[in-house]
């Protein structure tokens, strides 16, 4: 489905400095029953936040009213395991609209990028930089400037450049998707189903 | 039936071969639109993916190269009975009836055909060499087993996939992971594949795709290629393969969905150059001993966490990466820094998954239960892959075995591996599994698991402790 469209965020961040953060974390498999995508947002971290019997576990960051924003700062590797779209659904519905990290792993990226989440990978010095800017300061705000590529701590004026692909930005930045793009060259595709043996 | 040719004059790997072979169009400065030869469906993942298709008014494009199954969200007990849980029955049959209203084949819970996604797809014959290949769930590089592209993909992807047989990609970097020399006694792939995962970390190979090759891979079956090829993901590869022999063919020939006939010939001869040329270039290579390689056991919260079974717990200051999650992660296994891991007890053992579910897997697990019993306290969960799988456990004797050591057989499903269904291992249990993640509630909230090959799962399960499985081997050739 087309998605919001992504331009320029500026927004306070969520930390979550803790590395190999799992799509199992994000959001665990049983909540993963539904037929439509809705309401993933409430079991975002389900088991991190909340204790067994639904209480919220105090210490955890998203329970800390302290922290907010629609950005969420993760550690190394963040989205490793499960291909569950799920996670990425979970993010948005929650409220974040960007994820920080210093290292992504692929196929949660593609998730995000597909549905309007920005992954920004930055380098581990920076995000160390940006960790300890909203420890300093959980108002601490984040520009996230995509036609730019570019993200700044507001506070320090320290900013670094990200990567991203040329397609990709031009849907995020417009809300189009890549099924629209395909159906258009559906043509294309058929031919090469032709001579392509099942 | 034409086969595209291949360009000859430059030398390619075999993961160039296959994905330069399927690129439908170059997008400068973007991903490839990528030909999807085959597309396997869950409940899980497809039906936002058909809600999409709803919304848009359109339906599957080739419902031929299309084949949905019932896997991550079914009991593994009395599976003629209409499902229990509300939202699984509801899952199920949103899956039936999207197949239905597209005219996908869908083998459903109690057909015959049913099973784990990634065993059925090989035993039908709808992996073939050469093909690309992808589901929704991230486990789908089992399939580069084959010589295959094949890779696990999110719901927005399944949408693409079922709309326009497309799917549009980044061309992952390539890798080719060298293990040479002989496997020690009781080594298994999954201990191989641990072991690799282990050396590179969950995420070593992310943006690679990965080859393997060397003397281990070549001497192994296939149900062994594809548990090594299934565990690609665990090091961050987007997939892995093993470029097609005698072997693989013996194996695709004759089954369901392989080319028959003049076909096959025709088929055969474009397999046949699926491999990476002798000067082909890798953006990253590695090469492993096979006689470094012991048997696994992980100890800790990914599946990079694994060490030999007699080994001892890292101290964290030994560790790469952050201490602060390293010892996250060993305080949710309550488990110390420098602890053997060799005689902790353990409260459960699954055998089973896309990983370990084949019929190879449990043929080694009753080798080492065959004439002893079940630990008293242990609860053990033996699913079989498949309806198949299950057939061949009767059929070869295996279930007597497994009963005369106090074992039961459950039925066909992912199970406890992601704990989606009624398969929950208890808060604070241990658990030692075949299957493919030990994360944190993976296989239930709380609970902690030990991955390791089935013959580890085995020992265990009689012993009810954490066991090298060479002393119970020993002993049974003393």
């Amino acid at each position: 489905m087309a998605y919001d469209k992504f331009n320029i965020l500026k927004s306070s961040a969520v930390p979550m400095p803790i590395e190999n953060v799992d799509t199992d974390q994000i959001i665990p498999a049983r909540f993963l029953k539904a037929t439509e995508r809705k309401g993933f947002g409430d079991n975002l971290f389900r088991d991190w936040r909340y204790n067994s019997d639904d209480t919220p576990k105090e210490h955890f960051v998203l329970n800390n009213p302290i922290y907010s924003g629609k950005i969420l700062v993760g550690g190394k590797n963040f989205g490793s395991g499960s291909s569950r779209e799920h996670a990425a659904w979970a993010v948005y519905d929650y409220g974040f609209r960007c994820v920080v990290s210093s290292f992504f792993a692929d196929i949660f990226r593609n998730n995000c990028l597909n549905i309007g989440v920005l992954p920004v990978q930055v380098s581990p010095e920076f995000l160390d930089k940006i960790f300890t800017a909203i420890e300093s300061n959980p108002n601490t705000e984040l520009e996230v400037n995509l036609p730019e590529q570019k993200i700044t701590i507001l506070e320090t004026g320290e900013s670094e450049s990200f990567d991203i692909n040329g397609y990709k930005k031009q849907n995020m930045l417009n809300g189009f998707d890549d099924i629209d793009y395909l159906l258009n060259i559906k043509n294309d595709i058929e031919e090469f189903a032709e001579k392509t043996p099942l | 039936m034409a086969y595209q040719l291949l360009n000859a004059t430059m030398s390619k790997t075999l993961f160039d071969k296959v994905w330069d072979s399927h690129v439908v169009q170059h997008i400068e400065n973007g991903p490839d639109v990528l030909f999807i030869d085959r597309h396997l469906v869950h409940e899980v993942t497809s039906p936002v993916a058909f809600l999409g298709l709803k919304n848009r008014g359109i339906k599957v494009l080739y419902p031929e190269r299309t084949f949905a199954t019932a896997d991550h969200n079914t009991p593994t007990r009395n599976q003629h009975l209409p499902v229990k849980d509300k939202l699984s029955a509801n899952q199920l049959k949103a899956l039936e009836e999207n197949s239905k209203a597209h005219n996908i084949p869908y083998w459903g819970l109690g057909h015959k055909k049913n099973g784990i996604v990634h065993v059925i797809g090989p035993e039908n014959g709808i992996t073939v060499p050469g093909a690309t290949i992808v589901c929704g769930d991230s486990h789908t590089s089992t399939h580069g087993a084959f010589g295959a592209i094949a890779f696990g993909i999110g719901t927005s992807e399944v949408e693409m996939v079922l709309s326009t047989q497309c799917i549009m990609q980044p061309k992952p970097k390539r890798m080719r992971i060298n293990v040479d020399g002989a496997l020690s006694k009781a080594v298994t792939p999954k201990d191989v594949a641990l072991f690799i995962i282990s050396q590179l970390t969950t995420s070593g190979a992310t943006g690679y795709f990965v080859e393997y090759a060397g003397e281990v891979f070549r001497n192994m079956s296939m149900e062994g290629r594809m548990t090594v090829c299934n565990l690609s993901i665990e090091m961050g590869a987007r997939g892995g393969m093993i470029a097609p022999d005698d072997k693989t063919f013996e194996y695709i020939k004759g089954r369901e969905y392989t080319p028959k006939g003049q076909d096959w010939d025709t088929a055969m001869e474009y397999w046949k150059t699926l491999y990476s040329d002798e000067d082909a270039v890798f953006d990253k290579e590695l090469s492993f001993n096979a006689s470094d390689i012991e048997p696994m056991i992980t100890y800790g919260t990914n599946p990079g966490m694994g060490m030999g079974i007699q080994k001892y717990i890292p101290l964290a200051e030994a560790v790469e990466g952050g201490v602060a999650t390293y010892k996250k992660s060993l305080e949710y296994m309550d488990f110390n820094e420098g602890e053997a891991m060799i005689g902790k007890p353990i409260d459960f053992v699954f055998l089973g998954s896309c990983t370990n579910g084949r019929i190879e897997d449990f043929r080694a697990f009753a080798s080492i239960i065959k004439g002893r019993k079940k630990a008293d306290h242990v609860t053990a969960w033996l699913v079989p892959g498949s309806h198949q799988v299950e057939a061949a456990i009767k059929e070869e004797g295996i279930l007597d075995v497994l009963q005369e050591a106090g074992f039961e057989l459950r039925e066909p499903g992912c199970s406890a591996c992601l704990a989606m269904n009624d398969d929950k291992i208890p808060a604070g249990k241990y658990a030692v599994s075949t299957s493919n993640r030990n994360f944190e509630g993976r296989q239930g909230p709380g609970a902690r698991t030990l991955l390791a090959s089935p013959l580890v799962a085995a020992a265990a399960a009689v012993t009810g402790k954490v066991t090298d499985p060479r002393e119970l081997m020993e002993e049974a050739f003393a």
